[in-house]
């Protein structure tokens, strides 16, 4: 579904990914784990298309398209979600009105038919109790005074109503408590494990894994994927750091 | 970097997207005034409607001491010297009697109104789907009112909606009454220019205790070249009443620039309430800063009466040049401003916009909510001024004032003037001022919309609280113009 061949990609001026590939098959769930500025960010963003982060060298294509050709909404269009890590607040747009014309966009570009605004809302009600947030959240500004947890339950309800083909989520996991992990973690197997879906959990700790059992885990560090293996490379590295576990 | 070269892309899709669509003439016979200003136009204006003297000796001696007067230079605005002789105080389709009924009307001139999507044949706004509110309008052409609609229904509920033209002919005390009472004469360059010349506007009158049935509008056209439009607006409120006007505005699009000056006095008595919204989209000039209209307007409210109240909503988009502040005298016990405006410049666009909200009553109460957007390589200034008198005993204002800055060659300015004179009183200011961020933009492409839309939402939400001030047909359209006056903005 997504396969990257030798991702070489610079932020301002500096090179960041190093020559990174990676492969994931439709139903595979993957985890990237990696110290601070091995580039796990830099990929997501890369792959998202957003600006300031260029690709220099290799390729990256989904379900066959060349992602890295496409501008960032037709990359949506394209089945690519990206949870961020830090989501943004946009004032006087409540995520009912954001997320109804994102997803038509989104329609429109696939050539289907937008949904009316009573289709949306029962979509959006579903997609909401699913993940556990009241309705009435969703009707208030994007992002706008929702604590960190809420902001990542909100993205997950996002991916829930745009329904990707592929989703990297940057960090969900961070500013969680264990409840809202639990939640975010189930919304997650829920919305994303399925057999023609994948998804790329950018993660430090392991603790998410507990509730979204990765097919793979790959260790980042200097921008280029160190070690690949199974889940039990995530608890080794719980156990011994990242310095033990790419030295050995 | 990839980042100013996407920008660069996404700004070119933007302003692929839209031109400014009012931009077209109407090609129709025209009578005009000789070129020119002096006694002799206002003489030929005041002829040509069939004016009482009264009215004539009120012109000339407007224009006697607009001669003695000069042009304001305060504002943060560059205005290039205008060239008064250079100029059409007076331009008017060609007719043979007055116009009987509306099928009488100039086809050209229908078909100009429907290009623009105003109503002006009662028919077709009852046709309209069941339930759509109705609106009555009065379409200004150049320097005549050439319909007014639903005239008989207004007339049963005893509200007087005429041009003022005709007002001044049917109803010269009401007219003399209010006329100059609440922007005098000498108020400033361009009122007393108006005072002078304006050739025509419109009167409502909306008597005791009378809801006004539904919502009158007005709809100015600019067609003729190197011609000013100078029209003028009255509208009364007595006891009790409520009424709420719109206001719409465009012009051709043309290489030169025209000069609009306008005047809008609004009176409202004991208890009376004024809604008066603006869509103000007259033709901006090309990305270059070429042609465009000069805004130069004087509205100005008196809230007279005890509980009056008048609420100001203008949504500015057009015009290379804007100067206007919607202001409201506030006189009346308990009486309540408000000013609600969002006002966008892009390319080369200069506004100096805000208003006044003067409290010489006890208990008067303000709101100003004002929404600057600039982009491009314009300037935006909110100018603003609370006074509260001596007498204005617990008078309050609150005021916010919100700037969104697109790219880095434009500018904001906020400049609160505030005056208090009485110890109760209480005012309240607060501004900010943002850039639409990368983060925004990408936030909102990455959900799935393209640049030019995820513009238009973030804008969209930043003039909110404004916005939903408009009756809703309005609103929609506000909306739609927002996007499209930021094309080319992102950055």
């Amino acid at each position: 579904m997504l396969k990257i061949e030798n991702l070489h990609a610079t932020v301002a001026d500096k090179p960041i990914l190093k020559g990174l590939s990676l492969t994931i098959n439709a139903g595979e769930i993957h985890a990237i784990m990696g110290p601070n500025g091995a580039g796990k960010s830099t990929l997501a963003y890369t792959l998202g298309g957003r600006p300031g982060y260029e690709p220099t060298g290799g390729g990256a294509t989904l379900l066959g398209q060349d992602l890295l050709a496409m501008e960032p909404h037709e990359r949506a269009a394209a089945g690519l979600f990206l949870g961020f890590q830090y989501p943004v607040e946009i004032p006087g747009v409540s995520n009912v009105q954001f997320l109804r014309e994102a997803l038509n966009s989104q329609r429109r570009a696939r050539g289907e038919e937008p949904l009316s605004a009573a289709e949306f809302l029962r979509l959006a009600r579903e997609k909401a109790k699913l993940l556990g947030m009241d309705m009435e959240m969703l009707k208030r500004p994007v992002n706008v005074g929702f604590s960190g947890g809420e902001k990542k339950r909100a993205e997950m309800v996002h991916m829930g109503i745009l329904d990707p083909t592929l989703a990297i989520l940057d960090e969900t996991d961070s500013g969680l408590d264990i409840d809202a992990l639990k939640t975010v973690g189930g919304g997650i197997n829920a919305i994303m494990r399925a057999p023609d879906k994948a998804v790329l959990l950018i993660t430090h700790y392991q603790r998410l894994l507990d509730y979204v059992k990765p097919d793979f885990v790959h260790i980042l560090a200097d921008g280029r994927i160190v070690r690949s293996g199974g889940p039990e490379l995530a608890l080794a590295l719980e156990r011994e750091g990242y310095a033990e576990v790419i030295a050995a | 970097m990839s980042a100013p070269l996407k920008n660069a892309d996404a700004l070119e899709a933007v302003r692929k997207a839209s031109d400014y669509e009012w931009g077209f003439v109407s090609d129709i016979e025209q009578e005009f005034a000789p070129k020119g200003l002096s006694e002799e136009t206002v003489r030929f204006i005041s002829a040509k409607k069939n004016e009482p003297s009264w009215m004539l000796d009120w012109r000339l001696k407007a224009y006697r001491h607009w001669l003695t007067m000069e042009a304001p230079d305060w504002a943060k605005l560059d205005v290039p010297p205008i060239d008064y002789q250079d100029a059409y105080y007076y331009a008017a389709p060609k007719k043979k009697e007055e116009l009987g009924s509306l099928d009488d009307l100039d086809p050209e001139i229908r078909r100009t109104y429907e290009k623009l999507g105003i109503p002006i044949e009662e028919q077709k706004v009852l046709a309209n789907v069941a339930g759509a509110p109705r609106v009555a309008v009065d379409a200004v052409f150049d320097s005549v009112s050439v319909a007014t609609t639903f005239r008989k229904e207004l007339e049963e509920a005893g509200v007087i909606f005429r041009s003022i033209s005709e007002a001044i002919r049917e109803f010269p005390d009401l007219v003399k009454k209010w006329l100059g009472r609440v922007v005098p004469m000498h108020d400033n360059y361009f009122a007393t220019l108006n005072c002078a010349v304006f050739s025509d506007g419109t009167f409502v009158y909306v008597p005791e205790g009378v809801r006004c049935p539904m919502e009158l509008s007005t709809y100015f056209r600019i067609n003729a070249e190197n011609t000013g439009q100078f029209e003028r607006t009255l509208i009364v409120a007595d006891k009790g009443a409520y009424v709420s006007y719109l206001e719409g505005c465009t012009a051709p699009q043309r290489d030169e620039n025209q000069l609009h000056a306008a005047v809008v006095e609004l009176v409202a008595l004991d208890d009376a309430e004024i809604k008066y919204s603006t869509v103000q989209n007259w033709y901006p000039g090309d990305a270059e800063g070429k042609g465009g209209i000069y805004n130069f307007v004087t509205k100005r409210a008196l809230c007279q009466g005890r509980n009056s109240k008048v609420s100001w909503t203008q949504v500015e988009t057009g015009s290379a040049i804007t100067w206007k502040y919607p202001s409201c005298v506030l006189n009346g016990e308990n009486s309540v401003g408000e000013f609600y405006s969002v006002a966008v410049t892009n390319n080369f666009q200069q506004a100096d916009t805000g208003t006044k909200m003067i409290h010489n009553g006890k208990n008067s109460r303000s709101t100003i909510v004002s929404k600057g957007i600039s982009a491009g390589r314009s300037n935006g200034t909110y100018r603003g001024l609370v006074r509260m008198a001596a007498n204005a005993e617990n008078a309050r204002n609150f005021t916010q004032c919100d700037s969104l800055l697109l790219g880095n060659r434009c500018g904001a300015h906020t400049v609160p003037y505030i005056e208090v004179r009485n110890p109760s009183a209480i005012v309240e200011h607060e501004a900010t001022t943002s850039k639409i961020s990368d983060d925004q933009l990408f936030y909102a492409m990455q959900r799935g919309l393209d640049a030019e839309s995820a513009v238009s939402l973030i804008v969209n939400g930043f003039a909110k609280e404004v916005l939903q001030q408009l009756p809703m047909e309005f609103a929609v359209e506000a909306q739609k113009l927002l996007g499209i006056s930021l094309e080319g903005s992102v950055g």
